[in-house]
This record gives C-alpha cells, structure tokens and sequence, in this order.
C-alpha cells in the first residue's frame, strides 16, 4: 500500500527525517547526518516490526502536528522518547498519553507530538518514512539540502509519504519494559587523536571539571563553555584530518565542541577526545545550561560499556508486545482525562464492547 | 603509475571506538599524500576481496586516512592490528585517479576578486589567469562541504592568505583560492577564500549514487578559460544533463 501521506498541520521546530545516516561518502565530505539517538531510532522501529533503521520523525524542539490523510484503514506510528502525543480523531475526541507505543491513525486522525522538558523524541511509521533515498540513505543533511524532505526540516504542508498500515487494527504494541535510560554519570571519552595537541593541566582540567552547554548547539555541533584548555607547543591547529561524531575539538579559545551527527568530514581543530559509542546517543538529550563532566576509558572499557547498553536494549525489545484496543492508552491518563470526558476516540465500537460508555 | 615498495614511519590514532586514524605525516606534501593514496588503495584492493567486511568506509585527507569501523563486527583493538599490518606493507602511489580538464570563466560578476589579487600581487588580470591556468592541481582531500576539493599545487605567486572577513554568500561552482591551494565551492555557502571565476560544471549530484562528486582524492585537475559566451553554452549542458563529463577527462596522467 503506497501513497499513502501525512500531512504536517504544524511544522514544530527542528523536526527532519533521519536514518541510520548516510555511510560510505564521507571521503567526498558528505556528513553521514542520521539520527542523534540511534537507540531510540531503533525502539521507534522495533515497536512497528520495521528494520532497525528505517526512517523516523526527529524532533529536536518541538513536535509537529500531522493528519492521516489516507483512503486505506490506517497508518501506524511509534512513539518515543521524552515525548507526549495526544490522538485528536476524525470524531474531535482527544486522546493523551501515547509514548512508547503504537497508534494507529484513521483517515482523517491528527495526532499532535510534544516534548515533555527537553531532549530529542522520535517517531516511526509501519514502513520507515517513504521519502527519496539519494545515496542509499534518507536522513535530513539541511546544509546540502540531501535526503528528507526536499533536505530541509518539515514545514506545513508537506506531505509525508509513507506506506498504509495492513495489519491488525484491533491491537497495539507496547513495551512492558520501562525504557532503560542512560546513566546520569560522566560522558566517556577516549583521549586523542591530538591529545598530545594539550598540556597535562589541560587534559587534568577536562576530566575533572565541568563543562557547560551553550546556547550555542544543533545536530552539527555542541559548543561548551568552562574552564579554558590550553593548548602545547604544538599549537592550536592540524592540518585537517578525519573526525567523527563525538569528536571533541578545541579551538584557540581553548572551549571545547562536540561534534555530532551534521559534522563536516574533517576538521583542523586539534581534538583532544572522542565520546564513545555507548554514551553518543545521551548527547540527543543535552541542552543549554547542562553541565557535563567527561571521564577517560580505554578501548576495552569502551566495549564493554557498548555491550552493556545493548543487553539492556535487547531486554526491552524482548519485552515489546501487543494487547487490544482501547487497553493501549496509558492507564493513568485513562482514568484520570479520557473516561471523564466519556470517549476514547471515534470509532467508538470497542469502548462500548467493553463497557466503558 | 609509479610505485615505490618502502617502509615508512605511520602512527595510529584513536578517534573514539570506532575509527582509527592512520597518519603518515605532518605536512602536505605530494610524497605523503602518494602514502595516503597508496594506503587507500590497498583497503580498495582488500575491500574487493571481501577482506575488509568490519570497515564502514575511510576518508583520506591530506596526510592521513581515517578508517571507520563496525563494532559489531569487529572490536577496535583487532582492528587496530589489522590497520597496522596494512599501513606496513603498503606502496606510494605516485597518483590514483583521473587527470580532468575542466573551464572555469574568469568574466565580470564570476570573478569578484581576480582584481585585488591581482593588485596585492602586483600583476595584471591576465597574468593572474596565466599562472592560474597553467598550473597542475592535485586533489588532495573533499571536505568542509559535499564534493568540495582541496586542490594543492598552486603557484607561490598567488599565494593569499584568507580573506580577513569571509563572505556570507559565495556562489556555487565559484573557483577560489587560499594559501598554496585551489577549490570550487560546489554549493553556495559562506566562505573565505578569494574567487576568481566560475565553472558551468556541477562538481556534485546527489543524485547521482555511484558518482555523486565529480572529483575524487588522487585526481588532478587544469583549468581551461573560457568566454561567458561558452560558459553559457556549458551551462545550459549541463542543466539539460546533455553533458558527459568524461569528455572532460584528459589522457597522460602523471
């Protein structure tokens, strides 16, 4: 089932389709792009059956309003993250409550996407996002105008294309399994390529003090403000070399920058470390005025902290499964909004068969 | 093609847990950038073999290539190894890619700052495109922007160092100069470097999923002036998609 869409009723702020990033042209300086928390991109997929990467919805600021406009039974979405929904049927209902589950949109449904505080939400579609795929990947690159929608964030009026969804209507998947988030705990980093590029004070400095967020951050770079590090005889220059997401440069002003997912391919800055893996996708979820504290790790302690995240990823993808309708809906939210007002959403057969109306 | 069998210093740098960079010196210079080519072309040689299956992709730059892995398939210290074992072996290739002519129009508005180059190095506009023409220019890395070339080899005479306020807006295909070295901006964006003129040819496609920028690290480049009238004709090519772009590859690599 093909052309079927969604169309963007409210755009939100910094909302792009992503993938798994754009591999294998970055030594003709295209960013790999993708998404800033692979691992919730991977929960948004695992709820909706899809491959691990298909395309989501990220959304960096705030969320966008999107109709189901459709001639086939529904579209299915996930939900999750930090990240509320509330389901306004084709009847005017209102439905809250929706994250780290699927919803099924009917012809005509508009689900509205919120983030809670701060930090990076996700949605997936039964399918992945149906957009152009230009060089083998549909994430968002603004810069170049690459992949998404026509490469830029989402404005009203576009249109989403994406595949209807076929299977049963009458269930939905959830995670019994609370998402197991990451650890509050110091970023870990491995030291180099140039931290020979720094005195001794310096690298101390960095490992011991914090490090603030700036207003200054997108899916290009994070820049952080504290105590200066300094740099050595070396000097506060390279010839450019390779970077990658997670690369930690330092300038002449001796204020570090975190690169991420919209980094260029290379870079001339001296980069004093490099945040591992397992701890990438928590820097989705900083913002201005977060304080970080960076802590050394070697290259073993680093694979083990990558396999530990993903055991406990595996145990809450083995804890995703489906219960009927309307039981999907957030109990609390249940009882405490939808039940007063008398109505779960439209087609409201089920909640009568229940006995809830 | 030229290949020395060598042993050479090379050092091995962590760039996190997932990529090593393997750096065969501090300075562009053709020599190291030959070992950074040389080292490339061994990874193509395995990566064919399907010897290379836990390597994403790498990136060469001016005098390193960084090597990006998959962790789940391979862990970064077996890798480390393997790169090692590699970076010891391999030859320098004196040159590994193609050898293009490509027009560049030197014209009015395509040209903004072809006369205060030419004033800061005390020569007329002409002589400037004389010297710029005449030079051979190594592609040394694509950074910085999609299918943007860093194209070492230019005459001391032009040697510029940046401009002291970098543009807003430099137009797209514009061909600049910074240092000992020549560029074309493939998109517009903002930059520093000082232009001096323009080519019809679209040095990226991303639509184009086998070949998306026109140049590749190894490849080596001559600029030939043309008149806006025949920037015109090339344009319009190239907006039609009528233009092959071998056409411009030239014959007698170096």
């Amino acid at each position: 089932m093909i052309n079927m869409a969604l169309e963007v009723i409210e755009a939100g702020l910094a909302v792009t389709i992503q993938d798994n990033g754009r591999l294998g042209y970055r030594h003709i300086g295209v960013p790999i792009a993708g998404v800033l928390d692979s691992e919730l991109m991977c929960a948004a997929n695992h709820l909706l059956g899809n491959h691990h990467d298909d395309a989501v919805l990220e959304i960096c600021l705030s969320g966008p309003v999107l109709q189901a406009n459709i001639q086939a039974t529904g579209i299915r979405l996930s939900i999750v993250g930090s990240i509320t929904a509330e389901l306004i049927t084709n009847q005017g209902h209102h439905v809250k409550g929706l994250a780290w589950q699927t919803v099924t949109l009917k012809a005509g449904d508009r689900i509205k996407l919120s983030l809670v505080t701060q930090g990076t939400g996700y949605v997936g579609i039964s399918g992945g996002f149906q957009v152009p795929c230009p060089m083998n990947s549909r994430s968002t690159y603004a810069r170049a105008q690459i992949g998404g929608i026509e490469g830029r964030a989402l404005r009203v009026g576009d249109y989403l294309p994406c595949h209807g969804f076929d299977g049963n209507l009458r269930e939905e998947t959830y995670a019994q399994a609370v998402w197991p988030s990451q650890e509050p705990g110091p970023i870990r980093v491995l030291l180099g390529p140039q931290d020979d590029y720094f005195s001794q004070q310096a690298i101390a400095k960095f490992v011991s003090t914090p490090y603030q967020v700036t207003r200054d951050w997108d899916r290009m770079a994070l820049r952080l403000a504290g105590e200066p590090l300094s740099h050595s005889a070396l000097g506060s220059e390279i010839i450019s070399d390779g970077v990658v997401p997670g690369a930690i440069q330092v300038p002449a002003n001796g204020q570090p920058i975190i690169l991420m997912a919209d980094c260029q391919t290379t870079g001339g800055y001296p980069k004093i470390a490099t945040v591992i893996r397992a701890d990438l996708p928590r820097l989705a979820h900083v913002r201005a005025g977060d304080n970080l504290f960076f802590q050394p790790i070697d290259h073993k302690g680093a694979e083990m902290a990558r396999q530990a995240r993903r055991a406990l990823i595996n145990h809450w993808c083995q804890s995703v499964t489906t219960r009927p309708l309307p039981n999907c809906f957030d109990e609390a939210t249940l009882l405490t909004e939808n039940l007063i007002s008398g109505a779960i959403r439209g087609d409201d057969e089920e909640l009568i068969s229940l006995g809830l109306q | 093609m030229k290949n020395h069998q060598v042993t050479l210093p090379y050092r091995l740098l962590p760039l996190g847990d997932t990529a090593w960079t393997v750096e065969f010196g501090n300075e562009i210079h053709p020599d190291i950038h030959g070992r950074v080519l040389g080292f490339g072309k061994a990874l193509s040689a395995l990566s064919l073999r399907g010897e290379l299956t836990e390597v994403v992709e790498w990136v060469p730059s001016f005098r390193s290539v960084t090597v990006h892995i998959n962790p789940d398939l391979t862990d970064a210290l077996t890798m480390r190894d393997k790169l090692c074992k590699i970076a010891s072996s391999i030859s320098i290739a004196s040159s590994a890619g193609s050898f293009w002519e490509l027009p560049v129009c030197f014209a009015g508005d395509y040209a903004p700052d072809l006369a205060a180059v030419a004033k800061a190095k005390s020569l007329t506009e002409s002589q400037i495109i004389e010297i710029f023409t005449t030079t051979r220019y190594r592609v040394y890395m694509i950074g910085f922007l999609p299918g943007f070339p860093y194209m070492g080899g230019l005459s001391e005479l032009l040697d510029m160092p940046r401009l002291a306020t970098p543009r807003q807006k430099v137009p797209s295909r514009s061909v600049a100069i910074a240092g000992r070295m020549c560029a074309v901006y493939p998109w517009e964006s903002p930059g520093g470097w000082h232009v001096l003129g323009r080519t019809p040819i679209r040095l990226f496609d991303k639509d184009n999923a086998s070949r998306p920028s026109l140049l590749t690290p190894g490849d080596e480049v001559v600029w030939k002036p043309i008149s806006p009238d025949e920037f015109d004709v090339i344009e319009e090519q190239c907006d039609r998609g009528l233009l092959n772009v071998n056409s411009l590859k030239q014959r007698g690599h170096a």
